[in-house]
């Protein structure tokens, strides 16, 4: 009975750690969807933080100016769609499409070198005193590394920034009615260009995390479509930053249970396990896509719009 | 919109510039290698000399040229199959599962009659080939058509459940026992092998990619349903209103682009590997995003710009013994997409001198 409980706990832990990439990646896709617009490169600004996350880690020996560098890409990865698609009103799904087209080209470009190489200086679980302690929630919660502590944090104060704030109320005007929002002097170009690019900097950070901690080696492609997951989870979470940890810990609990199973010998072939995550990603968003139908809750209205002052 | 400090000014044009659509492209190609060789120049590369290389490697000699007519096979009947969908604001990013999904049952076929001479075997590859990219395409339509489920995701998902599953097979029950455990099938019989054209490895799926161009052609312009098809595309609203049953159109067209996806798979297998294998497609279903997407989703377009981008797959691999990994080819063509999407701003509007003080207007 007791090692039944550790491996609970330990699949439970793992859903944590696994949930961390899609979480950070998701709250990036949030605050560019609640701007109005729709960023499909997730996949392609993660690869590219998780190369040049791990680049940078490796030569500075520390894993926090490898974070940095991620961020720094990840951001100017959501640059370019910034510019096509807000500037020049390009289609969003398929600038979106490009950046993760050109993200993993470039990834697995500067990143051929790399291959194998196996960082020295990733990010460490550090328990936290006391906190750990507890029993199941201290090794679930408190026992990881730096980055899903940071999580923590990140999640309540953007679920705060979207909410509860002037630059908030701002964001999502600009994503639901952008000509209204013009009206009373918001500027719907510097808004939608903030928020795109802090998209792409969380993104970046998804990607590192899987660089710099969870695996830590690069390997190409190694996303393995976690950013479209992410995507995924906005609609799950309905554009709320606090409903995205939830849905990430599942989608990082349905990892673990398949890593898990692979381990303890089971019948059921690998490559059937390697498929859960994203059957039951499908599955999932038909329910949620049909319950948001029900209650109401659609995306932001000006979601994939780009937004002409002349025909206002 | 004035230009501040000139007495130019851009506007929006009422009919698309013409002579922008054919400029466009090959600008943009141009743009594309120039920030390339920005990358290949600091990873230490001479950008002209590998440019030059993976021009000759693809069209400078009769066995580039053929190879580079391989790759164009694939890429054209999956763009075609993909422009269909686009033309309806469907995007199936789905074309890489459904092609291996068309290769499961046209290998299928093979290996359940391998002895078999008979002449209804090809033809039935071809149909269960079809029927399967379709059907893979229709379990994102359906929800799609009832429910308004993004199909963008559920397609790509399911990109990765068909790769998983030709996987567990050709590394499991269809691995061919005298393969040396290679992960692939036994050989196809004669009957269920392609007919090899020129002498290459060119095969009769040619004449599939270029037949499904006309066809879906004179379908798009010239019939009521291709109407229906275009007018949905550009205005749901008017389609709802003028009766058009879009449920239905929904789920025809994406199951006829995910068929067409299927039936590159079937060549592939049927014409190229004559055998199942891992690794099948090195992402054609993704390049063909940029096939359709580049050729404005006009099927006849899709031709050269698939042998275009054979072409540039094929480069690729040539310059792979210099040591430039593979995936420079994704880049260049991430980056040609960012320059085209750019570049159709020109297309929609023009520069014009705004009258000086005093002029008359005329």
């Amino acid at each position: 009975m007791n090692t039944n409980t550790d491996i609970i706990i330990a699949i439970l832990a793992t859903a944590v750690t696994g949930g961390t990439p899609i979480l950070y990646a998701a709250l990036g896709e949030i605050l560019a969807e609640r701007a109005g617009v729709l960023n499909l490169g997730v996949e392609g600004m993660m690869l590219v933080g998780a190369v040049s996350g791990f680049i940078m880690a490796l030569h500075m020996s520390n894993p926090w100016a490898g974070l940095l560098m991620a961020m720094l890409a990840g951001g100017a990865m959501a640059l370019i769609h910034a510019f096509l698609t807000i500037t020049l009103k390009a289609n969003q799904v398929v600038s979106g499409l490009a950046l993760t087209l050109f993200g993993t080209g470039l990834a697995g470009y500067i990143g051929k070198s790399y291959v194998g190489v196996r960082l020295q200086d990733s990010f460490r679980a550090v328990p936290i005193p006391v906190l750990s302690d507890i029993p199941v929630i201290g090794p679930v919660l408190f026992s990881h590394d730096p980055l899903v502590y940071l999580a923590y944090f990140v999640v309540p104060a953007l679920w705060f920034l979207v909410f509860r704030t002037r630059a908030g109320l701002n964001l999502r005007a600009v994503g639901e009615n952008p000509a209204a929002a013009d009206s009373v002097g918001i500027s719907v170009f510097r808004t939608r260009y903030l928020y795109v690019i802090l998209g792409g900097m969380l993104a970046g950070i998804g990607g590192a995390y899987l660089s710099l901690h969870y695996v830590p080696v690069w390997v190409e492609n190694m996303t393995a479509g976690r950013g479209w997951i992410a995507v995924a989870l906005v609609i799950f979470a309905t554009w709320n930053p606090a409903n995205a940890i939830w849905g990430a810990y599942l989608f990082g609990g349905l990892d673990a249970l398949g890593l898990r199973l692979q381990t303890l010998n089971v019948t059921v072939s690998p490559y059937f396990l390697k498929m859960l995550p994203y059957i039951f990603t499908v599955l999932v968003l038909i329910l949620v896509t049909r319950r948001n139908m029900l209650h109401r809750i659609g995306s932001p209205k000006a979601l994939g719009i780009p937004y002409d002052r002349e025909e206002r | 919109m004035i230009i501040h400090g000139t007495r130019l000014a851009i506007e929006k044009r009422l009919i698309p510039s013409s002579s922008a659509f054919i400029v466009i492209p090959f600008i943009s190609i141009f743009l594309a290698l120039l920030v390339g060789s920005v990358f290949l120049y600091f990873s230490g590369h001479e950008p002209a000399a590998v440019y030059l290389k993976m021009f000759k490697g693809a069209f400078g000699s009769r066995y580039g040229i053929t190879e580079t007519v391989v790759k164009a096979i694939p890429l054209t009947i999956l763009g075609l199959g993909v422009a269909l969908a686009f033309r309806m604001q469907l995007w199936n990013i789905g074309g890489e599962g459904q092609l291996y999904m068309g290769a499961f049952a046209a290998t299928w076929v093979a290996l359940t009659f391998p002895a078999g001479s008979a002449w209804w075997v090809m033809p039935a590859m071809i149909l269960l080939g079809m029927l399967a990219g379709g059907l893979w395409a229709l379990l994102t339509a359906v929800p799609r058509a009832l429910w308004g489920v993004n199909e963008i995701i559920t397609t790509l998902m399911l990109n990765y459940v068909a790769i998983f599953w030709v996987d567990y097979l050709v590394y499991g029950p269809w691995k061919d026992p005298a393969g040396f455990n290679f992960p692939l099938t036994a050989v196809f019989s004669e009957a269920a092998t392609l007919p090899g054209l020129f002498d290459s490895r060119i095969h009769a799926g040619l004449f599939f990619g270029v037949a499904a161009a006309v066809i879906l052609y004179m379908v798009i312009y010239h019939t009521r349903w291709g109407y229906e098809i275009r007018v949905t595309g550009e205005n749901p609203a008017a389609a709802r209103y003028a009766g058009m049953n879009t449920t239905r159109n929904i789920l025809l067209v994406m199951m006829l682009s995910g068929a067409l996806c299927g039936l590159a798979g079937m060549c592939e297998v049927s014409g190229i590997g004559h055998r199942l294998q891992h690794g099948l497609s090195p992402g054609y279903g993704y390049t063909a995003i940029i096939v359709a997407w580049l050729s404005r989703l006009n099927p006849f377009a899709v031709i050269p710009v698939a042998i275009l981008f054979g072409g540039l797959q094929v480069g690729g691999f040539m310059v792979q013994t210099s040591g430039i990994p593979s995936s420079m080819v994704y880049m260049l063509q991430g980056l040609l997409l960012f320059f085209v999407l750019g570049g159709e701003l020109l297309t929609g509007y023009r520069l014009t001198r705004l009258p000086a003080a005093g002029e008359a207007i005329k």
